[in-house]
């Protein structure tokens, strides 16, 4: 039967076949397939054009609306996730109901996936067969409207998710900003100078990081995580779990008077920010210009936490600050936000596992990392490039693409290691004068000033050597060798094997998904590409936003960047996270369930399966009813019931029914 | 090849054997998306399956696959989120609870196993959506079509006049 509420009328059904330039006409017979539909029942109208998405395609269909008084359409074209907002709005301004589209997906699911174009065009034909059969039995929707609140949660603290919460609460919504760190400041804190321009990290780092501390629109969570998600977008509930520092964050002035008083006079704890190149005592300040400035305690280390029998010279030095709380217990607290920016960032590759390169054994073959803290100015030797027996290398060799690449651990390129590793040459070369060999596959600089930069290295003096590094060895073939570490590569420039003896080793480690990124992605209900970077809703028009309207995503979290694309991105998330803040109001899709009273047997199976508990049993009824506020339309409920008395609005048991009958019938 | 068999009206000529074809089920939130995915990355496989696309593999209603069958499909495909990736948090397991009992009833119908198959298919695994395809439809060119009128009369078990009212059961 079809279905005769819009305005009473059997249905007419235009059907438009896209052509996609030739991306779908060159392996569909789209002249065959948009004739074929001529003849479905019901058609009025069968069109194709080569652009259907453009503004004369949609035009196309709008005027069909109004002269043939059509009040169904069907078009084949690309995967309704790309658009079907778009024929929606054409129906829309046609003046039908949008909801009375159906989209045939004859791109993605047909024309770039198959070679035969008589096949390719069959499997079109079974499609639109199946989707005019569908939209006769099309209900006119609405979008369910509701309020969004304009608070924007960030999480990660590092530069994209500092520019972001600045750019954010510059425009006066409130920000909540979450870091699991107990400073923000992420990888680029750790640096001394940034490729190309060599400006001091800290020189542009720090006054923002200030800056969020001390804006009146920002909650700094820091030392902090979020323990759950929930909600909807404009309405999501988030539970933050805040680690204790044993130090009361609000009287804590940041003095570190408790540091020089701890009964401990030197540090013998690895200290995290210098990667364990220096030592830290049990109470202390992550690094000097960590924000906010308050300091924590390491229960790990401390003597009072171990045995209780500390002096607490700590205790006495804070005095009427009263500051430190040995007590101090895990906390969680609820905050209500609009829409979520994760910028989480990426962790750097573990050298350990190329057991070839020696790291971890030899003890100078450092990691890039490392040695971005040895050349800092307020690294664990202050700026001075010393290898752990305290002497000067005289010859450096920088590794490339070491965990990057490569097929046996990350096949991807990391995309800063060639400018990083020409900057710590660089670096290296003016501090101490030593003699410097990079091992590269390829130089990679694109970008502004970059390949300048390449250039400017090759006028220093820096070596420069083509080929995959073999291995790094202490064993010496040759007396010059001795005390030396070799690193064999072929020179695949040069046409031979070279080996060169250097006193020190950079491994140029590549940028890797963060170790629980999986987890984040779950609890965000957002996905990951198979390497687990965060998956963007498209990669060139969507590049910050993610299959779950109002999550973000911003910086290395969705792929190897540097700091300006980071910086970029968070600019571009927070500019969405606004816009969304601003209409006040989003428009959810109206996929909900319902109840159909009459045929509700009130059996309550609904009610256990539902995991939103929208559906709530009426006992003056005795029958069941979904909440549609609360309902985010997954339509297990439909499947679930017995009686078939629960609806999905453009999932009906009937529209399914049509399109799987449709799909099989021979033509 | 030579061919026996051949289903009249199928669209094939005559000694030519009918391709199988398959209904897929798949939630738009991953399977979908990575069907999409292979679409984008240009990644090639059969052509044979038609994909109804669902909200959620929790809404997929045993009542479809069986109508699929009912219709003359070789095959049912359901692709949806890996367990636990589900983004409506549980409707996956919905579905393999109601998947598990349809295949028994299924198997006690005459149908082989291999006709009816449930796949978890991420978002980001293009690829595995031309593995589970190709690898279906090679199973089923094997077993050859699907006769349920020779040997169990499924239309009985899904009238479709009544289907459409949701008064069967």
């Amino acid at each position: 039967m079809p279905d005769l509420r819009n305005g009473n009328q059997p249905p007419r059904i235009g059907v438009y076949v896209c052509h996609c330039g030739t991306n779908i006409a060159g392996t569909v017979d789209v002249a065959a397939l948009a004739d074929y539909a001529t003849h479905l029942p019901n058609v009025v109208v069968s069109r194709e054009y080569k652009y259907m998405c453009s503004d004369p395609g949609q035009e196309l269909i709008r005027q069909d609306i109004r002269k043939n008084s059509l009040n169904r359409i069907v078009v084949a074209s690309c995967s309704p996730l790309m658009h079907e907002p778009t024929f929606r709005g054409a129906l829309a301004k046609a003046g039908i109901n949008a909801f009375l589209l159906q989209m045939v997906n004859i791109r993605e699911h047909v024309s770039w996936v198959h070679t035969n174009k008589v096949e390719a065009t069959r499997k079109a034909k079974d499609l639109v067969r199946a989707a005019v059969r569908r939209v006769g039995f099309h209900k006119p929707l609405e979008k369910r409207k509701v309020a969004i609140n304009p608070n924007v949660l960030i999480v990660g603290g590092g530069i994209a998710g500092i520019h972001a919460a600045l750019t954010v609460a510059n425009s006066g919504k409130h920000v909540h900003l979450v870091e699991r760190q107990p400073t923000i400041g992420g990888h680029m804190a750790y640096f001394d100078k940034t490729f190309p321009t060599l400006d001091c990290a800290a020189c542009i780092l720090t006054p923002k990081m200030t800056a969020v501390g001390s804006h009146p629109n920002i909650t700094l969570w820091t030392y902090s995580e979020v323990a759950s998600v929930e909600g909807y977008v404009g309405n999501y509930k988030v539970k933050v779990r805040h680690k204790p520092r044993y130090i009361i964050e609000d009287l804590c002035i940041g003095c570190q008077e408790c540091v020089e008083a701890c009964v401990y006079k030197e540090g013998r704890w690895a200290d995290e920010f210098n990667l364990g190149l220096s030592k830290r005592k049990p109470i202390y300040l992550p690094f000097p210009q960590a924000v906010p400035q308050k300091v924590l305690i390491d229960p790990e280390a401390c003597i009072e936490f171990k045995s209780h029998k500390c002096k607490k010279t700590c205790i006495e030095a804070c005095g009427e600050r009263n500051a430190i709380d040995f007590h101090q217990k895990e906390t969680i607290e609820e905050i209500e936000v609009g829409s979520i920016i994760l910028a989480t960032g990426f962790k750097t590759f573990d050298a350990r596992r190329n057991a070839y390169y020696g790291y971890g054994v030899l003890p100078n073959v450092y990691t890039s990392l490392e040695v971005e803290r040895l050349v800092n100015a307020s690294g664990p030797t202050a700026g001075e490039i010393v290898m752990r027996d305290g002497s000067k290398p005289k010859a450096v060799g920088i590794i490339h693409c070491v965990g990057s690449r490569d097929h046996n651990t990350n096949r991807w390129c990391s995309k800063v290691c060639c400018m990083y590793s020409l900057k710590l040459a660089h670096l290296i070369r003016e501090r101490i004068g030593a003699e410097v060999y990079n091992f590269y596959i390829d130089m990679r600089t694109p970008g502004k000033g970059y390949e300048e930069f390449y250039d400017r290295l090759l006028d220093e003096g820096v070596h420069f050597v083509r080929g995959r590094v073999a291995e790094v060895t202490d064993w010496p073939i040759h007396p010059s060798e001795n005390g030396k570490l070799i690193i064999r590569a072929e020179d695949t420039l040069a046409g031979f094997v070279r080996r060169i003896p250097v006193d020190m080793v950079v491994l140029s480690v590549g940028l890797e998904p963060q170790a629980n990124a999986r987890d984040v992605r779950r609890m965000f209900n957002i996905s990951c590409s198979e390497e687990g970077w965060f998956l963007e809703r498209h990669p060139k028009l969507a590049p910050v936003s993610t299959f779950t309207d109002g999550v973000f995503i911003a910086g290395a979290c969705q792929g190897p960047k540097d700091i300006p694309d980071s910086v970029a991105q968070a600019g571009a998330a927070a500019a969405e996270a606004m816009a969304l803040a601003d209409a006040k109001y989003v428009e959810l899709e109206p996929y909900t369930a319902h109840v159909l009273e009459d045929a509700c047997s009130g059996c309550k199976t609904c009610l256990n399966i539902c995991p939103y508990t929208a559906i709530s049993f009426i006992e003056e009824t005795k029958k069941a009813q979904v909440n549609e506020v609360l309902c985010k339309g997954c339509g297990t409920c439909v499947a679930t019931c017995p009686s078939g008395s629960i609806e999905q609005n453009l999932f009906e048991d009937q529209e399914i029914f049509e399109e799987v009958e449709g799909l099989l019938a021979y033509a | 090849m030579p061919n026996t068999q051949s289903t009249p009206g199928n669209g094939h000529a005559a000694g030519e054997l009918p391709e199988p074809r398959i209904v897929g089920f798949f939630c738009t939130w991953c399977t979908y998306l990575a069907a999409d995915l292979a679409g984008t990355s240009r990644i090639k496989y059969a052509p044979n399956v038609r994909v109804v696309r669902v909200m959620c593999s929790g809404r997929i209603d045993p009542q479809f696959v069986l109508a699929a069958f009912a219709n003359g499909a070789d095959g049912v495909l359901i692709g949806g989120c890996h367990p636990g990736d589900c983004h409506y948090q549980e409707g996956n397991y919905n579905c393999l609870r109601r998947a598990r009992l349809l295949k028994r009833l299924l198997a006690q119908l005459g149908l082989e196993e291999e006709r009816f198959r449930v796949e978890w298919i991420s978002a980001a695994e293009g690829d595995r959506v031309r593995q589970v395809i190709d690898d279906m439809v090679e199973k089923l060119r094997a077993l050859g079509p699907l006769n349920m009128k020779q040997q169990q009369p499924l239309v009985n078990i899904v009238p479709q006049e009544h289907a459409l009212e949701g008064v069967w059961l």
